[in-house]
Parts: structure tokens; C-alpha cells; sequence
């Protein structure tokens, strides 16, 4: 089943912020399926740039398209994991009804798996918020995947989350590809990157400075930047 | 101390008049505290959410409304339930309902600010959230209601407190009619202007037991909500 | 919005039964307790239930020219008879009239106690420094002391907020600020009798002709405000004219004393149809 948002198109993307050109002439683009991951220094883009894509933020200049879609004709097609789960002040069942409630009228049995899922079934009625880092970071995945996106943005999703969690998440990532799922990745993780992309995209100073498949990319970065990136030196 | 004894003994034995004007105090605080928060919350709440131009202005006319002396809402809905005024057809002047009206001018600006001051702190943490998942306009609007749930219940306190505490409004719409319209705080301006100051105090005693009441309830439910991260 | 505030409004509305009226008067007949005793038995004679809304005589014609009574019951001659002038009252009649006195602390400092009259009272009061506590809210009484002021060649706004304090407020409460002030207060004899705050104030100066405090009665003309219950606001009025009401206000005592002096003029009791 082709994907209804692919090819992701993003041309001469422009974001000006404090007088600064954050993001400095974008250009990218994604006909293939699987797992997109976003590497390159602090202060890159790359959050900004997953940020325009799923419209919470209205670039100055340029264009984004999704298949046929603009941004906002495809939102409810995507889904976003932040680096800080920001859940309700709830139950963790009720969050994932808040999420879908269509789902939750007419297949609640749907919630329960989606615990299921990520492991949480035994704190369906425990407060969100009471949940332990790891496990709030699976429920706001759990919740993500509820509404079946053709378009899943994760932003260092999991950042600074036990070993356990990582792995589950990483896991239910690779699912989804199988699902037909495109899904586009923030990451500072190197051992992830390796582990999940099927192409990096390396940025720099607000712009995209290499794209290749991942082995290519792992194997010879083509900018001294993202060589120096790989390498582990720190960047300026 | 002799206030104290006396309003101990006006509890403890039950006394008629008492009660009869204590539960006329709580019922039109109550109900003007329901309809004021039933008005209040969504449009602090719409405030707090929405951007358009004009809504600064909104939010500081809702906090200069918080300072308005109960006498000025008092004559202003008098003016209008008057039998000579626009509404005075109605035959709500003098009345409890006339209170409720007066009261509910008084302490909607309250909700209505200070729910708009919590929803405001809660709208930076979910903002981003709820337009990824597209939650917006009236459901948005009610789920930060229930988030802040536990929040608002200060915001609903401190308008209930300025409620049964008001006497200059409910003089002069509600005309202190003994059996119809009179309640505590109208009461103790009565007993004051006789001179019975004892008897005064000690209902103002009562009205004090009465806001602790109220007030630890609402600590308990607090307690509740923080264990839960709910707060 | 608009249906849940007629909503409510219905539902706690009392409805307005045929035989409740709401009077309008003056604050010494309700805080020395006049209400309470007659109005039960007003009740039981004619079935009318009365509200009081007990304000300054000022703003209890005020509000009785917005229609916002049925009875009238004041004291303050010359503004009740322009409220008939002008087509607001039906008629007025003379009720009752009890005397108004001038209190002060015990140990008088101005000398007031052994005064000839009440102009020479004011004099000393004002000579001795002392300070006076007026009500300065328009009603009945102020209207009274300020003639009373007139009279004695006195203009007391010069010492305002200094010896002349305007408590703007009702009478218990300027007694109260007087009382505790150990100033001078002129009241009526009834809310000071019944007045539980006395401290160490006393009745200094009384029976003076000047001090003859009368009440009127006078029913809203429906004429002019067609939503008043005349029919009940009559029979209010004509049972407070009545011997029974009369005797029932000669009859009312607080500590041993009574308070109020019925004086209705039969004759003109007789004849009072104004069809």
C-alpha cells in the first residue's frame, strides 16, 4: 500500500528567528518508506524542522508537501512524540481515551491492547503522571500509534529513558514500519541511528547538509561536518 | 470571649433564626457560585487559549472587574431589577433571586480571572500537545477544565469566600427583610446598627466556622490531587 | 445564557402572593423592635405579610418614588408632603411620634444637661470643643438636626471632620461611632432606648418641643406606580390607623418603657376614601 503522504517534499524552508535564520534554506526529499532519522550538532534545526512539518510552527518562507497534502490537510494523518511526554492529569487509559475517543466509543478493547502494547496494561488506572519516565514515554507512544498514522515524528524521544524502554520503544517503532508507517526521527544516539535508520538526513546551521542511505552515510559521511559529528568531536 | 460563648450556644442549640438565615446565605452563594463558575471557567478558560486581538484588553477588564466594591454591583442591579427600571416587570427586587443576580455580577470577574491565570499556566505545558493531537476550540476549552480541576477549586473557593462574606450588594438588592432576604453578613449589620454587638460578633463566628469548613474541604481535596500529580 | 438566568430566576423567585406588600421605613422603627411585635399580629387581623426594608427616611422615599414599595413609613414632614405633591403617595396620615433626645457621655463636658433649650445646647457643644456625631445620610433625623442647627445661628460644616463628625451612616451605627467617641449624638428616644451598645452615654437633654419626632404613614399610589399592591398596602395602613393597631403601638415597651406615642387623627380616619 503506497503511502498517502510520500514523497515528502520540503523546498527553501525559511524559519527567522531573534533577527537569526534558524532555519536557513531547507531542501529535502523522502519518497522512500521506513525510518528517516535527523542527526547533526545542537542548534541544527532538526527540532525545528520536524516542528514545521507537523505545523506547530509556520515557517517565513518556503514549501512543505506530504503526497498531495499540505501540513495542515495532512495533520491528521501524523502523530509526534516529544522529548518530555506532556500527559493529562488523568488516568493512563483515560489519556489514550482522550487521544481517540472515536476508539475509545466504539472499540474500547483497542485502548487495552495499546497498553498491551508498551507494557502498561497492570496501570491502566493508575495517574499518568505517576508513571515512571520510561513508562509516561510509552504511553505517549502508545498514544501516538492510536490513531494509526501514515506519519510518525519522534523528537529524542527517548533521550535520557532506562535501557528497558528504549528497547520496547525502538521495537514498536519497527512495527509500524511494517504497517506502512513513514516514520522521521530527532536523534543525538548514535548506537539508535545505527540501529533504526534506513537514511540519515545530517544538518547543520539550519540547513541540510548531506542525505544518504544509512550504511553509506555510517560507512563515509560525505561533509567534514558530520564526519567530525561521527567522530564524536564537539562542535561549535 | 463572650461572642464565642454565644455562638457556640446559638450552634448548639439549634437556634431557629440562625439557621434559618445561614442556609439563605448559603444557598444564594451557592447557586450565584454556580453560575458564576458555569460562566466564569469556560471564559477565563477560551481566554487563556484563543489569541485575538482585543483579548489583553479582555483579561484586564476582567481583573479590574475583581476590584468592583459590592456596593456599586449593588445599586447597579438595583437600578435595573427596580420596579421603575428595564427589568423591573420581572418582580425580582427584594427577593433572593435579586442576591443571586447581584452576587453572580459580583463574583463571576473572579472566576473568571483567576481560572484564566491557572489555564494560562497549564496551556504552556500542553499547548503543543494538543495541536498535534488537534484538540482545539470547545473540547479543548473542557479538557483543560478537567485537567486544572483540582486548581480551579481555589479559584471557586475565593469566589464562594467573597460571596457569603459581601453585605454591600445584598443590603440593597435583597433589602434585609427579615424571613425573605436576610442573611448573615446583612444580619450582622442589623444586630451591629442595634448595638448588639455580642450577638453580632458571634454570627460572624459562625460565618467564620462556616469558611474553615468550606476551606478544609478543599485543602483535603488538594492533598488528594497532589498525591496524584493531578495538581 | 439568557434561558438559565430566567431558569433560575424562576426557581427562586418567591412569587408574589395577593397579600404581601413591601414597606419602606425609616431604620428606629425596626432596630428598636416596633416590627416584630406589631406586624404578627397584623398578620393575623388582615393576612397581610409585610416586608420591611428598613433604610434612611432619604432613601426610603427615594426608593418608594421608583416604585420600589407599597407602604411608606417615615418621619420627615415637609419631604413626605412633597411625595404627595407630586403624585407618589396616595395620602399621608399621622401615625405616631415619640421624641428625639441628645446623648453624650456621663460626665457631660459641655454642660449640655442643664440647658434652657436646644439652641443653647448646640451652643455649648459647640463652644466646648466637643464633638458632635451627626448621621449626615439625609435622613429623618439629619434633616431634623440640621434645622435644629439652623435654628441655633450654627453652621457646623465649618468644624467638619474635626468637632462635627458625618457618620453617613444609619443611626445605630453613627451611635456607634458616637459612643465610642464620647460624642454627642442627637437620636431618637426609641433606638436609643433599645440600643444595647450604650456604654457609658446617656440621655443628657429631652422634652424640648423642638425634639417632637412625628411618623407618617403613606400607602404608593398606584397611579403612579401601577405594579403596587394598593389593596394590601390599604389595609396595612388602615390597621396601623386603627384602634387595634394604635393600641398596639401604645402598648409595645421596651425595659419598662414605651416607645411610641400613637396619634392617627380619627376624624380624618373616617373619611379617608380618595377614590
Amino acid at each position: 500500500m503506497p503511502s498517502p503522504i510520500l514523497p515528502i517534499r520540503i523546498s527553501n524552508l525559511r524559519l527567522i528567528k531573534g533577527g537569526r535564520a534558524v532555519l536557513d534554506g531547507v531542501n529535502l526529499v523522502t519518497e522512500e518508506p521506513g525510518i528517516t532519522v535527523i542527526m547533526g550538532p545542537n542548534g541544527a534545526g532538526k527540532t525545528l524542522l520536524l516542528r514545521c512539518l507537523h505545523g506547530l510552527i509556520e515557517p517565513d518562507q518556503g514549501q512543505i508537501t506530504l503526497g498531495h497534502l499540505s501540513v495542515a490537510e495532512s495533520r491528521d494523518q501524523q502523530a509526534m512524540v516529544f522529548q518530555h511526554p506532556v500527559l493529562l492529569r488523568r488516568t493512563a487509559l483515560q489519556n489514550l481515551a482522550f487521544a481517540a475517543p472515536g476508539v475509545a466509543r466504539s472499540e474500547p478493547q483497542q485502548l487495552i491492547k495499546a497498553l498491551e502494547s508498551v507494557q502498561l496494561a497492570e496501570r491502566a488506572h493508575q495517574p499518568a503522571r505517576m508513571l515512571s519516565g520510561g513508562e509516561q514515554q510509552r504511553l505517549a507512544l502508545a498514544r501516538a500509534l492510536l490513531i494509526k498514522p501514515a506519519l510518525l515524528l519522534l523528537d529524542e524521544a527517548t533521550a535520557s529513558l532506562d535501557p528497558a524502554s528504549v528497547q520496547m520503544i525502538e521495537a514498536l517503532v519497527k512495527t509500524q514500519i511494517a504497517q506502512g508507517t513513514k516514520v522521521i526521527l530527532v536523534s543525538h544516539d548514535q548506537g539508535q541511528a545505527r540501529r533504526l535508520a534506513d537514511d540519515v538526513v545530517f544538518m547543520s546551521d539550519g540547513q541540510v547538509v548531506e542525505q544518504s542511505p544509512a550504511n553509506d552515510f555510517f560507512a563515509a559521511p560525505k561533509t567534514p561536518v558530520a564526519k567530525a559529528y561521527l567522530a564524536g568531536e564537539i562542535l561549535l | 470571649m463572650n461572642a464565642l460563648a454565644e455562638a457556640f450556644r446559638l450552634i448548639i442549640t439549634l437556634d431557629a433564626d440562625l439557621f434559618e438565615i445561614l442556609r439563605l446565605s448559603i444557598r444564594v452563594s451557592l447557586v450565584a457560585l454556580i453560575i458564576a463558575a458555569i460562566i466564569g471557567l469556560p471564559l477565563g478558560t477560551w481566554l487563556a487559549i484563543t489569541r485575538f486581538p482585543g483579548r489583553k484588553f479582555c483579561i484586564l477588564l476582567m481583573n479590574a472587574l475583581m476590584g468592583m466594591p459590592p456596593v456599586v454591583v449593588g445599586l447597579m442591579v438595583y437600578l435595573l431589577l427596580s420596579r421603575s427600571g428595564p427589568l423591573g416587570w420581572m418582580g425580582l427586587l427584594y427577593t433572593p433571586t435579586a442576591m443571586i443576580i447581584a452576587q453572580v455580577v459580583l463574583i463571576t470577574p473572579i472566576i473568571a480571572a483567576l481560572s484564566n491565570q491557572v489555564i494560562e499556566h497549564l496551556h504552556q505545558e500542553y499547548s503543543d500537545t494538543f495541536q498535534s493531537m488537534g484538540v482545539t476550540g470547545r473540547r479543548a476549552v473542557v479538557a483543560y477544565l478537567v485537567d486544572a480541576r483540582y486548581a480551579l477549586t481555589t479559584c471557586i473557593l475565593a469566589g464562594f469566600g467573597r460571596a457569603i462574606a459581601e453585605v454591600g450588594a445584598v443590603i440593597i438588592v435583597g433589602g434585609n427583610i427579615d424571613h425573605l432576604t436576610r442573611v448573615m453578613t446583612t444580619a450582622i449589620a442589623l444586630e451591629t446598627s442595634k448595638g448588639n454587638l455580642t450577638l453580632a460578633l458571634a454570627l460572624g463566628t459562625v460565618l467564620l466556622a462556616l469558611s474553615l469548613l468550606v476551606n478544609s474541604l478543599v485543602i483535603g481535596v488538594r492533598e488528594y490531587a497532589v498525591k496524584r500529580q493531578y495538581a | 445564557m439568557k434561558h438559565f438566568i430566567l431558569f433560575v430566576a424562576l426557581a427562586f423567585s418567591t412569587p408574589t402572593l395577593a397579600d404581601t406588600i413591601i414597606v419602606q421605613s425609616t431604620t428606629s422603627t425596626q432596630n428598636s423592635g416596633l416590627y416584630d411585635y406589631l406586624l404578627p399580629m397584623l398578620k393575623k387581623d388582615t393576612g397581610v405579610q409585610v416586608n420591611i426594608v428598613a433604610v434612611g427616611t432619604g432613601q426610603a422615599i427615594n426608593n418608594a418614588m421608583r416604585c420600589d414599595g407599597d407602604v411608606l413609613l417615615v418621619h420627615a414632614r415637609p419631604d413626605e408632603e412633597t411625595f404627595i405633591a407630586g403624585g407618589y403617595g396616595k395620602y399621608r396620615r399621622d401615625l405616631m411620634y415619640n421624641d428625639l433626645v441628645i446623648i453624650g457621655p456621663k460626665d457631660d463636658p459641655a454642660k449640655v444637661a442643664g440647658a434652657l433649650n436646644v439652641n443653647e445646647v448646640l451652643q455649648r457643644i459647640m463652644q466646648a470643643g466637643v464633638k458632635f456625631a451627626s448621621r449626615g445620610d439625609d435622613s429623618g433625623t439629619h434633616k431634623k438636626e440640621r434645622l435644629l442647627w439652623q435654628a441655633a445661628a450654627i453652621d457646623p460644616d465649618a468644624g467638619s471632620g474635626q468637632w462635627y463628625l458625618e457618620t453617613g451612616s444609619g443611626m445605630g451605627a453613627t451611635l456607634n461611632t458616637g459612643v465610642s467617641l464620647g460624642a454627642y449624638v442627637l437620636t431618637d428616644r426609641a433606638t436609643w432606648i433599645a440600643f444595647a451598645n450604650k456604654q457609658d452615654s446617656t440621655i443628657l437633654f429631652e422634652g424640648a418641643p423642638p425634639l417632637f419626632n412625628q411618623y407618617g404613614v403613606i400607602p404608593v399610589s398606584e397611579k403612579r406606580c401601577p405594579n403596587v399592591n394598593h389593596e394590601a398596602a390599604e389595609k396595612f395602613a388602615q390597621w396601623l390607623l386603627s384602634e387595634t393597631g394604635q393600641a398596639a403601638i401604645a402598648a409595645y415597651q421596651v425595659e419598662g418603657k414605651q416607645l411610641f406615642f400613637p396619634n392617627a387623627n380619627v376624624r380624618l380616619n373616617s373619611s379617608i376614601e380618595l377614590k
